[in-house]
């Protein structure tokens, strides 16, 4: 197939006196630096809160793996393998802060201090949000990718035009990274100098796609550089890392000086959902090399070697997590479904009448459907 | 005092952010420049650029920061450039503008306005004439507004601001620079409300937006060359309907037309014929006609004039509407 170029443009210089062009190539790769390493304040009390949260993560996150083979949820997406990225990071917020989840964020959003019931009628279907955002200034678990990093950076907005001192912190992923919304979100934050941290967790794929097929560059912390941000590349599965550098970014949120895009390096080593067959993309010694970086183990050798936590401290959060597990099973097991005219209820502040006149059809038979 | 549907526009927003000062107003060139069209013009110099800013070109970073926004307690007024413009949003407009109170429970209602100048007849390129209406009246938890006068404009946009549910409000561009004589503020019929423009007894005509205009010119033209009585129903807020309204109308006059500047199939008409025919079908003595655009993209600037409906289109469906 041949293209047909103009004379003009495949030629010589159309006249003697033509400049010649100029430009200037931007390297493929910006500059990550080597790790430096920081000091992080962690009392003893923070230190043992995390690995309680974490540990009380990851048997949630098994529950509600059984739950789901159980037939109590529908589907449900794992955290198992990045507690640390989540909760590291939640754990660097303070309680006037707001944090937007993707449904990935089931554990960070149980750090936050949401009842795990509630975030789970999501997996459930008892509603798609099952908590009060206002509540916990938790947004809902979000599905279609990025559209939440948008949120989170205009209530930053808001945030910062009403003068309030608050951080809002936004999780998605490697995958989602490559929509359009998270360009738009950063690239905002960055012009507005919103408040917000923007966590993106890289866990390798985006359901069977791989990191490299999202993007041609080794990290994606490289495109804060693109919206005039710091970029902050950290190890997703070493919790105190995690925490060091968010707190960095919510600190410099809350003093005026901006968002901060951090990418968390870490690995699912469950399945995208428990709908997903990780055998069609990825191979089980490639999970096993992420398996000895687990971050809860990790983080545990590292606080039994420095003394902060010892047998009966474990023993204590492995038992609250067996009652935690015991109560969601009681709670999500047999859940009533919950009213059917309620679907009406919320679409508007007040129901219209077309939602009356739907309602009252759906009522009559529901009214058929019990005198048979 | 004499002022354009523009100008009506403009002194809705300044009246609003005067009075409450949760309402701030963002989107492209609406702030320094106020507007391509004007319609926040001297907003930013009066409120500050804290409460009347230009943002980044990306429409769903405008109405997808607007929600989060809302969220906190602020009330946005974003502007969409132009309609054509407006279909990068529409993710979050459909997935979490319109779904948030829902997803919520009824716990997070979203007090925001998004504008969108919208509809053909000023002779602009591809892409600046279309008419989308269709799409957002289809989706479930928006209220779509659309004012087909000045001082509708004016009421209407105060109250969307006002409103606590996302208002999609479309704002029929080509009347930008229709004058009527105002007393400021103008009061008007609530959201959800149709108006009759014009009553009438042989037929009715049912129009919004930029065919408010050219309805109640053809019914005036049919009473005059004709002497067809015809009824004007302004539906106002295209979604959720009042259907009350128009199916009071109908019955009364026995025949109905709708008229829209946008494609005939699956447009809005098609539910208002459809809807009409349920409610009122033991007395209409005709079927329930369509005036509208044709099924084709937006022909270019030469050639609109024959796309859009006019008078003369419309009376020649009305005479079609008699003979039944
Ligand atoms: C806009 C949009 N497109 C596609 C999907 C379907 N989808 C769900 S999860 C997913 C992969 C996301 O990968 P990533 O962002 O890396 O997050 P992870 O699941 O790995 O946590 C896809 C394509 C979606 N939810 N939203
Ligand atoms: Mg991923």
């Amino acid at each position: 197939m041949s293209v047909e170029v103009s004379s003009a443009a495949s030629g010589p210089s159309s006249f003697p006196g033509l400049p010649k062009a100029a430009w200037q190539d931007v390297a493929a790769e910006g500059a990550l630096s080597a790790a430096q390493s920081h000091d992080v304040e962690l009392s003893t009390e923070q230190l043992r809160s995390l690995y309680r949260l974490m540990a009380l993560s990851r048997r949630v996150d098994r529950q509600a793996i059984n739950l789901t083979r159980q037939g109590a949820l529908g589907v449900f997406a794992s955290s198992h393998g990045q507690e640390a990225a989540q909760v590291g990071a939640v754990f660097a917020l303070e309680a006037e802060d707001w944090l937007f989840p993707t449904y990935r964020e089931t554990v960070g959003t149980f750090a936050r201090g949401v009842d795990v019931v509630e975030i789970l009628a999501l997996f459930s279907g008892s509603w798609h949000c099952g908590f009060d955002p206002y509540q916990y200034r938790v947004a809902p678990l979000t599905t279609p990718l990025a559209t939440q990093a948008l949120h989170a950076v205009g209530l930053a907005m808001a945030a910062r035009i009403k003068h309030d001192p608050i951080v809002a912190l936004t999780f998605f992923g490697d995958g989602a990274a490559s929509e359009g919304d998270a360009h738009e979100a950063l690239n905002m934050a960055g012009v507005f100098g919103a408040p917000v941290v923007f966590v993106v967790q890289n866990n390798g794929y985006a359901i069977s796609v791989p990191y490299r097929l999202q993007t041609k560059t080794s990290s994606i912390a490289l495109r804060a550089a693109g919206v005039g941000m710091p970029g902050i590349r950290v190890d997703g599965n070493d919790v105190i890392s995690v925490y060091g550098a968010v707190k960095t970014a919510v600190d410099r949120a809350r003093r005026g000086d901006g968002p901060t895009l951090i990418e968390a390096v870490t690995y699912r080593l469950e399945a995208h959902t428990t709908a997903d067959d990780t055998s069609r993309y990825r191979s089980d010694d490639e999970a096993a090399e992420w398996r000895v970086r687990d971050p809860v183990e990790r983080f545990l050798r590292v606080l039994r070697d420095g003394g902060v936590v010892d047998d009966a401290f474990v023993a204590e959060v492995e038992a609250e997590g067996e009652a935690t597990a015991a109560r969601m099973r009681d709670s999500l097991f047999d859940a009533p479904a919950g009213d059917p005219r309620e679907m009406f209820d919320h679409v508007y502040a007040a129901r219209t009448p077309q939602l009356d006149a739907q309602r009252a059809l759906l009522e009559q038979e529901l009214r058929a459907g019990e005198e048979h | 005092m004499e002022l354009t549907m523009a100008g009506a526009l403009n002194a809705a927003l300044r009246d609003a952010m005067r009075q409450d000062d949760s309402v701030v107003v963002y989107g492209e060139d609406v702030g320094r420049l106020g507007g391509v069209f004007r319609i926040t013009d001297g907003l930013q110099a009066e409120m500050g650029t804290d409460r009347c800013f230009d943002t980044p070109v990306a429409e769903a970073g405008i109405a997808g920061t607007a929600l989060g926004m809302a969220l906190y307690g602020l009330r946005p007024v974003v502007e969409m450039q132009f309609d054509g413009f407006s279909y990068p949003a529409l993710n979050q407009v459909i997935s979490h503008v319109a779904k948030y109170r829902n997803r919520t429970r009824g716990r997070v209602g979203l007090p925001m306005v998004i504008r969108i100048p919208y509809g053909g007849g000023i002779g602009a390129v591809e892409h600046h004439s279309e008419s989308p209406e269709a799409y957002y009246s289809h989706t479930a938890g928006l209220t779509v507004v659309s004012p087909g006068t000045p001082g509708d404009a004016y009421a209407l946009l105060r109250a969307s601001i006002a409103f606590d549910d996302p208002v999609i409000f479309l704002e029929p561009k080509r009347r930008y620079w229709l004058k009527e004589d105002l007393d400021l503020p103008v009061t008007a019929p609530p959201i959800g409300e149709a108006i009759v423009r014009r009553a009438g007894t042989a037929a009715t005509l049912i129009a919004y937006g930029p065919m408010v205009n050219t309805a109640m010119e053809a019914a005036t033209r049919a009473a005059d060359e004709s002497g067809w009585d015809l009824e004007v129903v302004d539906v106002r807020t295209l979604s959720p309907v009042d259907m009350d309204t128009l199916v009071t109308s109908a019955t009364k006059t026995g025949r109905a037309l709708v008229v829209h500047e946008a494609a005939r199939f699956a447009g809005y008409g098609a539910e208002i014929a459809a809807e009409l025919s349920e409610r009122a079908f033991g007395y209409l003595a005709a079927p329930v006609l369509r005036v509208t655009g044709f099924d084709v993209p937006y022909p270019s600037a030469k050639i609109e004039r024959h796309f859009l409906p006019d008078a003369d289109r419309i009376l020649d469906a009305v005479a079609r509407l008699l003979e039944y």
